[in-house]
């Protein structure tokens, strides 16, 4: 039993790292690239732990601590590249019906 | 106030903090193990805790555990659909997007806080925090048609987790 949940956390852990590879090559700019990316892979990393807990159960302790880690570094760095490409004067992509608008640029 | 008790809230969350670590590395709560870590985490405790002035936020009141429990469970519950927006996304072959880069203000005073309500947009739903320049946090929105002015921008990334984060942290 725990080692099918364990394998169901593994497989959900993979489509969301998937989907984040996918979003990589789909959104327009930079911008949006980190963010599909940031968010499907943290929780696809999440699943992969809470998989790794299922199968070898005396390891939980251990994997709390890494997940935790990855909670705490993970939008961290996104934002800092997101800043970053800001500052150099990368301008966030907008859908063609803003594009005319008054709206701020950023 | 005096020097000493303004530091008492670091210190206390520095060595709940270092104690949480210790047992969760070490993986027992036998008795010796447990004496063991007090010893270490005490003595790092003291000679860290007067550096640790970002631990100063925190609000040591009677609700602060219930509401860092509640934010954790507002916060998976916003990863998870998150992720599930991200995945409508990335799906549908006209790739339903209308980014915009907004602001939004917090009222939060604290580092530690608005550095929590900035990893915390950034995990949520469309939103990713670009940065924080003093009370306001810009933000990129992936879907930012239910308007891009501060107080609706605010109202909708930023209202619901402050909420949560104002019971334990400033």
């Amino acid at each position: 039993m725990m080692r099918w949940i364990g394998d169901l956390f593994l497989l959900v852990g993979a489509a969301f790292a998937f989907l984040g590879a996918l979003g990589l090559i789909r959104m327009p700019d930079v911008f949006n690239r980190i963010q599909t990316g940031t968010k499907a892979v943290t929780l696809g990393a999440l699943c992969f732990l809470a998989g790794i807990g299922f199968l070898h159960p005396q390891w939980w302790t251990k994997l709390v601590i890494i997940g935790g880690f990855l909670l705490v570094t993970s939008p961290v760095s996104s934002s800092a590249l997101a800043r970053a490409f800001l500052i150099a004067g990368v301008r966030p992509w907008r859908a063609p019906e803003d594009r005319d608008s008054t709206l701020e640029e950023g | 106030m005096t020097e000493a008790s303004s530091r008492m809230p670091q210190y206390a969350v520095s060595f709940a903090a270092g104690m949480l670590l210790w047992v969760l590395l070490t993986g027992t709560l036998q008795g010796q193990e447990l004496w063991a870590g007090v010893l270490v985490v005490g003595v790092t405790t003291a000679l860290a805790g007067p550096r640790l002035e970002i631990l100063a936020g925190v609000r040591l009141v009677p609700g602060a555990a219930v509401s860092l429990v509640t934010y954790l469970g507002y916060f998976f519950y916003a990863l998870a659909r998150a992720n599930l927006d991200v995945a409508r996304r990335v799906l549908t072959p006209s790739l339903p997007i209308r980014p915009a880069v907004v602001e939004v203000r917090t009222a939060l005073t604290s580092r530690l806080g608005r550095l929590l309500l900035a990893n915390s947009i950034t995990l949520t739903p469309g939103t990713l925090s670009v940065d924080v320049r003093g009370d306001r946090i810009l933000v990129h929105w992936i879907d930012a048609s239910p308007g891009t002015d501060l107080e609706s921008a605010t109202g909708a990334i930023a209202a619901g987790f402050e909420r949560h984060i104002r019971g334990f942290l400033r």
